[in-house]
């Protein structure tokens, strides 16, 4: 899960058509090619036309190039983004039941707060906690729970956008910001 | 109108003319209304066959092949054909029947997962789960298999589905938001190519079968004759360019001619038109055309950067990139602006003078009959636009490296899966499509009898071809490699040149059976083939089981250590 540092982190994020086997076209190709997908988000747009799937995966950027294009022949598959990390918002949803005896109880509820989390479940001696936000900031919560106890743990991969563009577009010319303008050749 | 009454109707307004087939529980539906359809149905005697015949139809003619098989079992059968289309390119259309709809996923009598197991080799697939879909779905089928790079299709059929009650209509126009080739080649790039090309002293034109998917011969021909660079055509582009050609330096690759092969070596540039960098072609790609600059042009940007990086890339459908390319390098000045290449084209006649492809046929007798003589003389003796069609091994790449490919679409094989037992159902699937044709099939004796069943088929609809079988009673490749890498322990190779008869076995199929083993009695024999004109003709040259396809790159080596005949006593390393 953690970002190992020898490898990058690439997520893609791909526009599909809202249609039956579609995953199974995309999941497959990456199988084929040999690559581990390492998250994988699948939710319909506000067009009930296309889905998006998110797909986080592992490897370096030359092999990443041709598995695009490889995604991008698949029929169903309409638009894909790879988003740099540095460049776009992440959210992922983690909820994890925690062990919590009466005596660690009131620490867990406090840590979950400093990290914007909620209680959704009380159990006898366990807790079921929330927690949303960029995946390394689950990653650290998932390390403090450990401490406790961790029963179950589900994390929902993550999804992302694109930051938005802050300058102004005639500003941007002017100042040259980005590479999107001029022809630029086919990619 | 029923679903399948539909299905059939949407077939005829895609302008199919013929479909191979074989009838089965799930697909029953459809074959009823096909009695009162004018599309001319030809019953296969196994789905393989089918697939290879819509396969050959389509290579020859340039129009989607289609087949049509039932459920399970035929779905499996038909894998094979679409998996070798997929990796050739080939524009063909599949129709299967599937278990009722309500009965998917209940492992029903018949059922299998057929997209699912198509869904690696086909461009695309689809299963149809409302028979109001039905016409848009062909519709969408045909244009996928043909547009862009073109492809394998498959559509899957259940049986509650061509039963059931729909509305008919013909869409106009295919929506597929996801699917849109790029033809036309980026302006840029096709200046920066020219500019290449104006700078280059020993460029080489590398041409693959996009050439033939795209009709770009003449476009190619156009090209190669303002800018005078030498043209190599890949096995899948024999006849893409005219074997007779001053510049055609016919086949390269691993069992490449020795000038095809070095000058891409040498090359400081390739211009590779409808080509993939296949590994026969580049061998150790570390290695490959280490000095030539890369102009790729293909229609799938997948294939740009894949193996090699291309300097300038180029995304678009050949015959339009190629007449933008003509333009731009007439824009600079055209034939008169490329420099003088005469010490590189000096270099490539002395290269084909010192190593021509060479074999030797002894007329003594029981000297052995030699299976390049045996395709010299077929080539000798048949019309020059006759179709050659081969399966794989040592025929195919003898086949290849003989014959002088004169037209566009005169050869037919199985290129990237290697499908033993193309042959037979494949030069069925072409004479179907180009019956104004001389159609040769040249099979192996191992591929032969993968598929020979079909001959069947060919009797009984009266599809006239004709199956030279170069006999050497073994898996001749295989055994090739056995000799020559694993120190002639020959395992598993053998197989006999008498077992089956092949005379006898032709004849019980309808067939005309011939059986040659002197060289003197091979050109009768093909004289005699190409006079009958109402049935198939096999002829059973018995050649020597000893003969080997070189050059030869080992697999994995590079192309600069191609080894020569060693029989000829000169460069074998």
């Amino acid at each position: 899960m953690a970002d190992s540092g020898a490898h990058r982190h690439h997520t893609l994020t791909v526009l599909v058509e809202n249609k039956a086997g579609v995953l199974a076209r995309v999941a497959g190709l990456f199988a084929r090619r040999g690559f581990n997908i390492t998250s994988l988000a699948v939710a319909p747009t506000d067009d009930e036309r296309f889905s998006r799937i998110t797909i986080v995966v592992d490897v370096e950027s030359a092999p990443l190039e041709q598995i695009t294009k490889q995604l991008f022949k698949l029929i169903n598959v309409v638009k894909i983004t790879e988003l740099d990390p540095s460049d776009s918002v992440e959210r992922e949803l983690m909820l994890a039941t925690v062990r919590a005896d009466p005596r660690a109880r009131s620490e867990i509820i406090e840590l979950v707060q400093v990290f914007e989390g909620k209680i959704v479940d009380v159990g006898y001696d366990s807790l079921m906690i929330s927690v949303s936000g960029p995946p390394s900031k689950l990653d650290d919560v998932e390390d403090l729970m450990r401490g406790y106890g961790i029963v179950e743990l589900q994390r929902t991969g993550r999804v992302a956008l694109p930051k938005l563009e802050r300058q102004a577009p005639r500003l941007r010319s002017v100042s040259g910001f980005r590479t999107g303008t001029g022809g630029s050749g086919p990619s | 109108m029923t679903g399948a009454q539909a299905l059939i109707k949407s077939l005829e307004m895609a302008g199919v003319e013929v479909m191979f087939g074989l009838p089965g529980g799930a697909i029953l539906p459809v074959y009823d209304p096909i009695i009162d359809s004018p599309i001319r149905h030809i019953l296969v005697r196994h789905e393989q066959g089918a697939g290879h015949m819509a396969e050959g139809y389509a290579q020859a003619t340039g129009r989607p092949g289609v087949a049509m098989v039932t459920s399970g079992p035929a779905a499996t059968n038909i894998v094979t054909p679409l998996c070798n289309a997929y990796m050739d390119s080939t524009p063909i259309v599949v129709i299967t029947g599937q278990v009722p709809f309500t009965a998917i996923g209940t492992d029903a009598f018949q059922e299998c997962d057929t997209t699912g197991i198509t869904m690696p080799v086909t461009k695309h697939n689809w299963l149809i789960t409302d028979a109001q879909d039905i016409p848009r779905i062909v519709k969408e089928a045909f244009h996928v298999a043909t547009t862009g790079r073109p492809g394998p299709v498959l559509v899957d059929v259940p049986k509650d589905i061509s039963n059931s009650q729909m509305e008919w209509y013909w869409p106009d126009d295919v929506d597929l938001p996801g699917y849109k080739p790029t033809i036309k080649g980026h302006p840029r790039m096709i200046t920066e190519a020219a500019r290449l090309i104006g700078e280059a002293h020993r460029p080489v034109i590398y041409a693959g079968g996009g050439i033939l998917k795209a009709r770009a011969a003449e476009a190619l021909r156009e090209l190669v004759d303002m800018i005078g660079v030498p043209v190599v055509t890949t096995l899948m582009a024999r006849g893409a360019f005219p074997d007779d050609h001053e510049l055609c330096l016919g086949m390269p690759g691993m069992h490449g001619n020795y000038t095809a092969v070095t000058s891409m070596q040498k090359a400081d540039l390739l211009i590779a038109l409808g080509s993939r960098f296949d590994d026969r072609v580049t061998g150790k790609v570390s290695t490959f055309a280490p000095d030539a600059k890369v102009i790729h042009v293909d229609v799938d940007p997948a294939e740009l950067g894949k193996v090699r990086r291309p300097d300038v890339p180029i995304v678009g459908d050949c015959r339009q990139v190629i007449e933008e390319l003509v333009k731009a390098v007439r824009a600079l000045g055209g034939s008169d602006a490329q420099p003088d290449r005469s010490p590189w084209i000096s270099q490539i006649r002395e290269w084909q003078a010192q190593h021509p492809l060479r074999y030797e046929q002894t007329f003594e007798a029981d000297g052995p009959l030699k299976p390049q003589f045996v395709l010299e003389t077929l080539r000798d003796n048949t019309p020059e636009d006759t179709i050659v069609v081969a399966g794989v091994g040592q025929h195919q790449m003898w086949a290849s490296q003989y014959w002088r490919f004169r037209h566009p679409y005169t050869w037919v094989n199985s290129g990237g899966l290697g499908t033993m037992g193309f042959a037979v159902p494949a030069a069925i699937g072409a004479k179907v499509g180009r019956p104004d044709r001389t159609v040769w099939a040249v099979d192996g004796d191992g591929c032969f009898q993968m598929t020979a069943q079909e001959l069947v088929t060919a009797s009984s609809e009266r599809i006239p071809v004709k199956v030279a079988i170069l006999n050497n009673s073994y898996l001749g490749m295989v055994r090739q490699w056995q000799e020559l890498f694993y120190e002639e322990r020959y395992s598993e190779v053998y197989l006999s040149p008498d077992l089956p008869d092949y005379v006898k076995w032709a004849e019980a199929m309808g067939c005309v059976g011939l059986r040659v083993e002197a060289p003197e009695e091979v050109e009768p024999a093909i004289d005699k083939a190409n006079n009958i004109d109402d049935r198939p003709v096999v002829i059973d040259f018995r050649v020597d089981s000893f003969e080997k396809v070189y050059p030869m790159v080992p697999a994995g080596g590079s192309n600069d250590d191609i080894i020569l005949d060693p029989a000829h006593g000169e460069g074998g390393h």
